[in-house]
């Protein structure tokens, strides 16, 4: 019997159970995918915003200053790469220049630092690639960039060495109501638990009806990126917004903390999983990116993606109980990677408030450190390759990750066991080859470290396969 | 401290070796990062290396085979599975290797020799859902070919370039079935003997001027879709082809691996991509040499080993009779120079700056057309005044062209020289 099962291990499940393994508490967290932060988590602007877009009094205002204020410390603590940048709204008329004033207004209302309202000239002191029309922006220290997919694993990989019980390839099929809590059916048996929290992301409305009268809906809507080649990560210094408009934030260019550019997002309507870009969608984001930073060099481009956001037609994040001892975390869109560990904290709220009992334990460890080689000195890494001498065998080249690195990952508390899973890990295949040539030694590294053939290892997600079988005869071995 | 740092061990890092050894030097390092010697050609287990050099046609891996014979009858010291992180501008070279560990090597010249790499999926921003499935054509034969396994089934192939159509042949030959092979271009990026031997022996479909506007498959590629291009290559909504697939190869262009020498300060072209060098293959960091693929991308291997062995050679000149002491710069002050530009009908060339005083007797030029041509003449032209003229029965982007210039002719030229492309009547 678990006091907690959390249903869904993106970023708002991940900063649930880590905040749950501070407590004398039996919480497990299932996870449908082969690993965690496979959904919205993984693909999205990395972006923790400073806090002036939501409307003030909401939760989403409330819980994104908490939640950015609360990041700075949680990812010096987790080593999660994180850059406080500031961002910019820009504003390319006088028509838009109220909207800045609004948001500046919302801002003070949020407690959002540091918040300065400045012309365009101001503005292009700060970024000199801004376009010659920006006419004013709202300036906002205290925003930052992040890994999404590292956050999100530090937090769970934190939780589960607190004592959380992370169950991959578990989709959840069934809620029933008992005596002392739920019997959650799924793909791998039932489960019995106290309390159920609801973190599915853009399925989260199926999971609420398996347990509560339907109440509302996910409204997926999708945006495409651009991510740009390391020669353009120096393109901005800060986080470049456009005036939002009722479907979103509009479309940023901004650095990350892995070197890079990221551009975009779009917003169109979608189907919960569909994360395919558009030729058009692709099209619109690089046109409307160029009105704020007319520079940006298209040619570098390394990857597009997209993500579905979990829109809901609330305009605020659905956090409360449904049901008895049934916690919808719910309708997480932006900034919702932001508010991620105060969603943890008033997640954790409304379970006392629900009847569990939340007791300290001693020995919660917040702790959380890999060995990154390419940000080492000459001297650290002759010492390091002396003592493990894996860690001279560079596998990815474009982002000088090692062997070492890669085995490491393999023996941390949630192994990959996937390709990508390997790069969210350690950033091999993360490069402008993009895995052409670090992907078949990473397949040789897992088939060998898993002790599976190369034919069973995965790209990414379950039935991803990438090699069919064997060529005919012969024996490289000869 | 060595005489020469070999930044790479595929066959332009050897033939510059090699030619380097012969030159006189004795104190040669290769450095390679992979556990062999021979780098790309080690998978390209097709036939039809060698025609030029060796006067024979050889397999990628024989053809690597006879230069690492040759250097195992020199002196020449090679560190394999180590991989240079760093090259300073006072030719330091930093390297890591499981067995050698870190090391920090001084050098008194360096043949930047790393080859190049693929563009990718990300680079041409096909648009689509992201399963599995999508492969470099270079990626899938070294599956293929060295690791012994098939990335699929039912295979498009977007590009025409030489990789991509070897793989169609390869692919086909291992039992996949290849669909077709797709071209934005309205001509093929590739050898027209590739084009006879690995697409219409085996009646796979060229398809010119289209591209692929779609992905399909949730896990796995399940479809791919094909879209003919107009004039400005944008697709042409209505001819849609729809092929159910479980893999796409791209092979849509190869990038010069260049970022060390970025790192290093030395001046890139951004038309090839890689260091913009002299006659004698150095780069604007004096000592320093770049050659093969990683100064610009060649169709035939055999022109990378002529160019190797002249950059060797001309390392092994520079430490044997190069400046005692601090360096001069590339050019000295009271040396001519001329800078090769690009002319009409013209994408690049190779050297791009030309010191008349240190050819000998011809100076090699290499460049690419960018459009396919019939009955053309090049044309060699200084402050207005055409100086030489070479006729071509056919010339294409596909097809590496290249031109030697007497040193009489070079002596003729003011400050500049530009090559274009005049296609004449018969």
């Amino acid at each position: 019997m678990y006091d907690v099962l959390i249903i869904g291990c993106g970023i708002t499940g991940a900063a649930t159970a880590f905040e749950l393994s501070k407590y004398r508490l039996k919480v497990g967290v299932l996870e449908r995918e082969n690993d965690v932060a496979l959904g919205t988590t993984k693909a999205n602007s990395a972006i923790l915003h400073a806090g002036y877009d939501p409307e003030p009094g909401t939760l989403m205002a409330r819980l994104n200053v908490r939640g950015v204020e609360l990041a700075q410390e949680l990812c010096a603590k987790l080593d999660v790469p994180y850059r406080g940048c500031g961002s910019l709204v820009l504003a390319f008329s006088e028509e838009e220049r109220p909207t800045l004033e609004e948001l500046y207004r919302r801002g003070m209302e949020n407690g959002v630092p540091g918040l300065a309202l400045l012309t365009g000239d101001e503005a292009r002191a700060l970024e000199p690639n801004l376009s010659e029309t920006v006419a004013a922006a709202l300036y906002a220290p205290s925003a930052a960039i992040c890994s999404p997919w590292e956050y999100c694993l530090a937090l769970a990989e934190t939780a589960v060495n607190n004592g959380v019980e992370l169950r991959l390839n578990t989709a959840v099929t069934g809620l029933e109501q008992t005596s002392e809590g739920w019997t959650v059916r799924t793909s791998r048996g039932e489960f019995q638990a106290r309390f159920v929290v609801n973190a599915a992301g853009v399925d989260a409305a199926l999971v609420h009806d398996m347990a509560a009268p339907h109440a509302f809906d996910i409204k997926p809507s999708r945006g495409q990126y651009y991510l740009l080649d390391k020669s353009e990560g120096d393109r901005v210094g800060r986080v470049i917004f456009q005036c939002p408009s009722k479907v979103g934030k509009g479309v940023l260019v901004a650095p990350t903390v892995h070197g890079n550019l990221i551009v975009g997002p779009d917003a169109a309507p979608s189907e919960a999983h569909d994360t395919a870009t558009t030729g058009d969608g692709l099209r619109f984001v690089r046109e409307t990116a160029q009105r704020s930073v007319p520079s940006v060099n298209f040619r570098e481009s390394i990857r597009n993606f997209a993500g579905v956001r979990a829109n809901t037609a609330a305009g605020d994040f659905i956090l409360e109980q449904s049901a008895p001892r049934f916690m919808d975390l719910a309708g997480i869109c932006s900034p919702g990677l932001s508010a991620a560990p105060a969603i943890g904290e008033y997640a954790a709220e409304l379970l006392e408030q629900a009847g569990l009992a939340l007791e300290k334990k001693d020995g919660f460890v917040c702790e959380r450190r890999r060995i990154r080689f390419k940000e080492l000195t000459a001297e650290e890494r002759a010492a390091l390759v002396e003592k493990e001498p894996a860690f001279g065998r560079v596998i990815c080249r474009c982002e000088t990750v090692t062997e070492g690195e890669i085995l490491e990952a393999l023996h941390s508390p949630i192994p990959p066991c996937s390709v990508d899973g390997v790069k969210r890990r350690v950033n091999a295949g993360m490069g402008r080859c993009q895995g052409g040539f670090c992907g078949p030694r990473v397949v040789d590294i897992l088939a060998r470290e898993l002790k599976l053939s190369p034919g069973d290892i995965v790209q990414d997600q379950a039935g991803s396969w990438l090699l069919d079988r064997q060529t005919k005869g012969g024996n490289r071995d000869v | 401290m060595y005489d020469l740092i070999v930044i790479g061990g595929g066959p332009a890092g050897l033939a510059a070796a090699c030619a380097a050894w012969e030159g006189g030097l004795r104190s040669i390092l290769i450095v390679e990062r992979d556990k062999e010697l021979g780098g790309i050609l080690n998978q390209c287990i097709h036939n039809g290396f060698g025609l030029h050099h060796f006067k024979e046609e050889l397999t990628g891996p024989e053809y690597a085979g006879r230069f690492v014979k040759l250097l195992g009858e020199t002196g020449v010291e090679v560190r394999l599975d180590t991989m240079v992180l760093e090259v300073t501008g006072d030719r330091q070279v930093h390297m890591v290797g499981k067995s050698t560990g870190y090391r920090v090597e001084q050098a008194r010249s360096i043949v930047l020799a790393m080859g190049c790499r693929e563009r990718t999926r990300g680079a041409i921003a096909i648009p689509g859902a992201r399963p599995a499935g999508v492969f470099t054509a270079g990626a899938a034969q070294r599956y293929v070919n060295m690791e012994g396994w098939m990335p699929g089934k039912r295979v498009v192939i977007l590009g025409s370039g030489d990789i991509g159509l070897i793989m169609a042949r390869r692919m086909t030959l291992e039992g996949a079935k290849v669909l077709a092979c797709v071209e934005v271009m309205p001509y093929s990026g590739g050898l027209n003997r590739n084009i006879v031997q690995c697409l219409h022996d085996y009646d796979i479909p060229l398809y010119l001027s289209h591209t692929v506007t779609d992905i399909r498959g949730k896990d796995r590629v399940e479809q791919v879709v094909v879209s003919q291009v107009d004039d400005n290559r944008n697709p042409i909504p209505g001819t849609e082809m729809v092929f159910d697939c479980d893999t796409l190869l791209l092979s849509v262009g190869l990038i010069p691996e260049n970022e060390l020498t970025r790192q290093a300060g030395i001046d890139i072209d951004r038309r090839t991509n890689g260091a913009v060098v002299y006659e004698n293959m150095e780069t604007s960091l004096p000592g320093v040499f770049a050659c093969g693929n990683v100064c610009h991308v060649h169709d035939l291997v055999d022109f990378v080993t002529a160019e190797s062995q002249k950059a060797g050679a001309a390392a092994a000149d520079y430490v044997l009779n190069g400046p005692d002491g601090l360096d001069p710069g590339v050019v000295t002050s009271d040396e001519r120079l001329l800078t090769v530009n690009n002319g009409g009908g013209v994408t690049y060339t190779v050297p791009q700056h030309i010191r008349p005083g240190r050819v000998e007797k011809l100076c090699g030029l290499f460049f690419r057309v960018n459009r396919v041509c019939r009955d053309s003449e090049i044309r060699v032209t200084s402050g207005g005044a055409q100086i030489a003229r070479f006729k071509r029965e056919h010339l294409a982007p596909g097809e590496m062209e290249h031109i030697d210039l007497p040193k009489a002719l070079l002596d003729k030229a003011e400050g500049e020289l530009t090559i274009s492309i005049q296609e004449v009547s018969k």
